[in-house]
């Protein structure tokens, strides 16, 4: 079957190059950030600290950077704690206008960010709450806590429907039981989508920009420098970046798949 | 489960009230007052809280309010064909010609671009694409060029794959994969050729899930101001960067209101379309 060998590297051909068009601004981005040249092209320039050593001196990107770190493990907090709320009521419960609560919970994420920025710039300047570090907190908090809820949902999945119900009959009150059997059941779940939802906080432009004022996080000052000029420094802020919320995703990566394999073997 | 109390006590409220009160606080609360705000009026640069439907005239009665309405939109829907037609074949290679070791390490690769900026792999598309950049100088060495890609449709296409593909690439394999692979093998055992298969068998097994990809896709692209500027050069505007100006210069936020309820009001439209195509049983 010589067309059917054909037709396969071909799409693999394919999938490779579709996977090139997706990285190849991450990886120039990383490039550009080491490249002495203002205005990058081929051939590369030489090989400079210059753009690390700019951000490094600035100010401003260390106060960004604080504000950020206060944001997203703010926000990691409050998101995972609603979303593990939910998550274990979703468990647990069955009740009218569940769907409705699902919804409500589960919604954010379909609303174009822009649409939130303006609506959450109005509603916090109309209950006075606008330009401090926790409207942004309140405002990512709501972008990410459904996705926590979803991290937290999935592991309770794979608890043994009867564990909570044995724990009870053996005389454990509801608190109880949920301290001893759920919570160190969907703890590796805690942890990753903590780590989630701080790299999803990290990363948003949109809303923070909007609600933030004076406080800027990173990407604001990316959005502010790019909106400027060409200024390789954001190639050198973004694999900071990247490197953050990178580690971020393989610790919570990391747990999901260390866990699953404790249970197979169990 | 069957141990649940009828009764609604504290043990049970404490998990239930978090979500709730939260959303409805700082999400239902927002949306909402920003239908109202529709109404409000702008005196000296000062909101006042009126109902008047002056905002809704004055936005909708514009010429270039619907040029910039029907722009998005259209951009978007080329967005959404482009996205769909681009991840397809990626899709299917991914769901029946790898294994399912390959296909779980390309979909981590695949979740990778979402937790890198946005904004930095558009100023890096930016500074590629560039009359004096990387992909003309390449073009150069050939003898071909200088080509104009930045402030054009197709930077803003680049624009959009950057953000939609992983996104499109993920969802179409997932109901790819999911596809009974014997029902496949049957359509081939009963001589079906191979394009056939795809377009008779394959795709309207997957309907479902191709068209949720395709409906974020959509949500995306019409929401998404960075594109559109910074690769699309913005002229005329979208709605999403109108939103900005609006706010951020005008102080017109009554105005930007009006747009972001038409984009909303636009969106549940096509959402909801699509999603009943989705479910339709097939007459």
């Amino acid at each position: 079957m010589g067309s059917d060998r054909t037709i396969k590297w071909f799409l693999r051909g394919y999938v490779l190059l579709l996977f090139c068009f997706i990285f190849l601004p991450i990886f120039a981005s990383l490039v550009f950030s080491f490249n002495s040249q203002r205005f990058p092209t081929v051939p590369l320039g030489s090989f400079t600290w210059h753009w690390y050593e700019t951000i490094w001196n600035d100010p401003d990107v260390w106060d960004a950077v604080r504000t950020s770190i206060i944001v997203s493990l703010c926000t990691s907090l409050l998101a995972t704690f609603i979303g593990f709320c939910t998550a274990y009521t979703d468990y647990r419960y069955n009740f009218r206008f569940k769907g409705g609560f699902l919804a409500l919970a589960l919604l954010p994420p379909t609303i174009p960010l822009i649409i939130m920025a303006l609506a959450m710039l109005a509603w916090f300047a109309k209950i006075g709450a606008s330009g401090q570090v926790w409207s942004i907190i309140i405002a990512h908090t709501v972008l990410t806590a459904p996705f926590a809820m979803a991290v937290i949902r999935l592991r309770l999945n794979q608890m043994d429907a009867n564990l909570e119900s044995a724990a009870w009959n053996l005389g454990a009150s509801e608190w109880t039981a949920m301290r001893e059997v759920i919570v160190p059941f969907v703890k590796p779940s805690i942890i990753s989508a903590m780590c989630l939802t701080a790299a999803v906080s990290f990363d948003e432009f949109a809303v923070a920009w909007f609600v933030s004022g004076l406080n800027k996080t990173v990407p604001v000052i990316i959005l502010e420098i790019v909106t400027g000029n060409i200024d390789p420094q954001v190639n050198a802020i973004g694999t900071f970046v990247f490197i953050t919320s990178m580690t971020l995703v393989i610790i919570a990566q990391v747990l999901i798949m260390t866990r699953e394999k404790k249970d197979a073997q169990a | 489960m069957a141990q649940t109390p009828r009764k609604l006590d504290g043990y049970a409220l404490t998990w239930r009230l978090p979500i709730i009160v939260w959303q409805l606080l700082f999400f239902i609360g927002p949306l909402l007052f920003m239908i109202a705000m529709t109404f409000f009026l702008v005196k000296n640069y000062r909101m006042h809280e009126a109902f008047e439907m002056k905002n809704w005239f004055k936005m909708l009665s514009r010429g270039f309010f619907w040029d910039s309405y029907f722009l998005t939109l259209g951009l978007a829907t080329l967005s959404t064909i482009c996205a769909t037609v681009i991840a397809f074949p990626a899709a299917y290679a991914l769901s029946f010609k790898v294994s399912a070791n390959v296909r779980r390490w390309a979909i981590f690769l695949l979740i990778i671009p979402f937790f890198t900026s946005y904004l930095v792999r558009t100023f890096s598309w930016y500074v590629i694409l560039a009359e004096s950049g990387p992909i003309n100088a390449i073009l150069g060495y050939i003898g071909l060029g200088p080509y104009t890609m930045l402030n054009t449709k197709f930077g803003t296409m680049v624009g959009y794959m950057t953000l939609t593909l992983p996104l499109v690439v993920i969802l179409q394999t997932v109901s790819l994969a999911n596809i009974d692979k014997s029902l496949i093998e049957a359509a081939h055992n009963l001589g079906c050729g191979r394009t056939r298969t795809v377009f008779t068998v394959i795709v309207p097994l997957a309907k479902t899930g191709l068209i949720i990809a395709a409906v974020f896709c959509f949500i995306l692209s019409f929401g998404d101001f960075v594109a559109p500027y910074y690769l699309g050069g913005s002229k005329p505007p979208t709605l999403p960067i109108m939103i900005i100006d609006t706010t951020k210069s005008g102080q017109q936020w009554p105005r930007a209101a009006v747009v972001a309820v038409m984009m909303m009001v636009t969106l549940f439209t096509v959402a909801f379309a699509a999603i009943m195509a989705a479910y339709r049983k097939k007459a």
